[in-house]
């Protein structure tokens, strides 16, 4: 088992160093349920499917991210507050390769 | 007035679930809902999405699981408030409840059960300057009633199956549709593609892709759009409507400001016994909810609803005495006069 390192800064622009298990199947929207980085109710909504956008995070550094699913192209296409490095959380595992990831979370819309 | 013995708040797999067990007491249900149909969840964000953990079913697509729920609660002959969305709840000298809609409908309940899921839908709305000025001045977020279109201009933004649909639907009712999204790319059934595709090869839709609407032009009511292409200069477009169809998200919205106790967005109930919230008669069960170990899962939701009609009954006649029936022993009698029942066995002498 590996616990990897990542940066996720809060809808309040509060940075949390956060330790990630790589073992349990979790992606980065459970990491930051996990962790209560975003109030109850306002991500995964939709439970992790690409369908709600709730996840919605920008990636600062420059790990290789697992590639874009067309569900999730689609649903960043109908999302707000879209930049060039958005990225929905649910759709990012937490693997060894994700160690020393930095996040922004989006706002809730 | 609607009057009736559990008002139900959210129409998704709990609050239908619940119409079953409370019929199985002879208590009636209605249920209120913000979205125009039942399901919740399940029909409004997932319904082509399987489930796996439904008791019995190794695998149930959601739209498939509203079905079947509506299929077992037919028999009590529940009452739906749809479309509407609960606003506020007064409690009588008599200890019942009068919950209002933001419509104005009134229903009279014994029991209120909040199952409410992650709140009410409301429409997501682009950040788009002074888009609320517009609100009902040729701005709608949702189509209540396509003739109001008729012969007017439209616009319709999004990506998505409501985008198309009402695209294709409005093609034949406006006098112009175009519509608007900041891909090529749209997600939606197929054929809902391929038909927007023939009306716009037809000349019935007009798209604008990859753009975005970044502003709205008029007065005290719509008359144009700002049109942003990808790469090029913004422009205005004229037209009567505009209608932004980017999904719906969950808002818990009023109820949190009926004196409930509120933990992380969702409502402290009693899990030692009921289910009950702070306020006496009313209930919150399934993902609306929450106590120590809360999962949220739709069979949560309906162990919660099985466990919460039991006390609704012992409110409502405490001096009855109660036996818990069994289905395959008891049957289960509607109220529209039909009657389930295990078929008897033949007895036969053998000679």
């Amino acid at each position: 088992m590996q616990d990897i390192n990542i940066k996720i800064t809060d809808r309040n622009g509060v940075t949390h160093d956060v330790v990630a298990p790589t073992d349990m199947a979790m992606n980065l929207m459970e990491v930051v349920r996990s962790y209560e980085l975003a109030e109850e109710g306002t991500i995964g909504i939709c439970g992790g499917m690409a369908m709600c956008a709730s996840c919605q995070c920008y990636v600062n550094s420059d790990n290789e991210l697992p590639e874009m699913s067309d569900d999730e192209d689609a649903m960043l296409a109908e999302a707000f507050d879209v930049e060039d490095n958005s990225r929905l959380g649910c759709q990012i595992q937490m693997t060894p390769a994700m160690e020393g990831l930095e996040v922004t979370l989006a706002p809730e819309s | 007035m609607i009057t009736t013995d559990i008002l139900i708040i959210g129409a998704g797999p709990t609050g239908l679930f619940t119409i079953f067990e409370a019929g199985l007491l002879k208590l009636k249900c209605h249920l209120i809902d913000a979205l125009p149909q039942p399901g919740g969840q399940c029909s409004e964000i997932y319904p082509k999405k399987p489930i796996y953990d439904i008791p019995a079913y190794p695998e149930i697509l959601a739209g498939d699981l509203t079905d079947k729920l509506i299929e077992q609660t037919k028999q009590f002959e529940p009452g739906f408030t749809l479309g509407e969305r609960a606003e506020t709840i007064d409690k009588q000298d008599d200890g019942t409840f009068i919950v209002t809609t933001n419509k104005g409908t009134k229903h009279h309940a014994k029991i209120v059960a909040i199952a409410g899921g992650l709140g009410s839908f409301e429409p997501r709305k682009p950040k788009i300057e002074s888009l609320e000025k517009f609100e009902d001045n040729g701005v709608e977020y949702i189509i209540k009633e396509p003739e109001f279109y008729r012969d007017k201009k439209v616009v319709i933004s999004g990506g998505g199956d409501s985008a198309l649909d009402w695209a294709i639907f409005l093609s034949d009712v406006a006098s112009e549709v175009t519509l608007i999204h900041r891909r090529n790319e749209f997600r939606g059934a197929l054929d809902s593609v391929e038909k927007v595709q023939e009306l716009k090869n037809l000349g019935k839709i007009t798209m604008i892709t990859p753009a975005e609407v970044k502003g709205i032009v008029g007065e005290d009511k719509v008359t144009g759009v700002v049109v942003e292409k990808k790469g090029e200069e913004p422009f205005t477009l004229e037209t009567d409507h505009f209608i932004p169809l980017f999904g719906l998200s969950p808002k818990l919205g009023p109820i949190a400001n009926w004196g409930l106790e509120i933990e992380k967005n969702a409502i402290k109930v009693n899990n030692a016994l009921d289910y009950q919230t702070n306020i006496p008669g009313i209930y919150a069960i399934g993902d609306v909810n929450t106590y120590p170990g809360k999962l949220k899962l739709i069979l949560c939701g309906f162990h919660e609803a099985t466990l919460m009609c039991q006390s609704a009954y012992k409110r409502i006649f405490p001096d009855k005495k109660y036996v818990m029936k069994y289905t395959t022993v008891g049957g289960v009698e509607g109220f529209d006069g039909t009657k389930k029942e295990a078929p008897k066995a033949v007895v036969k002498a053998i000679d």
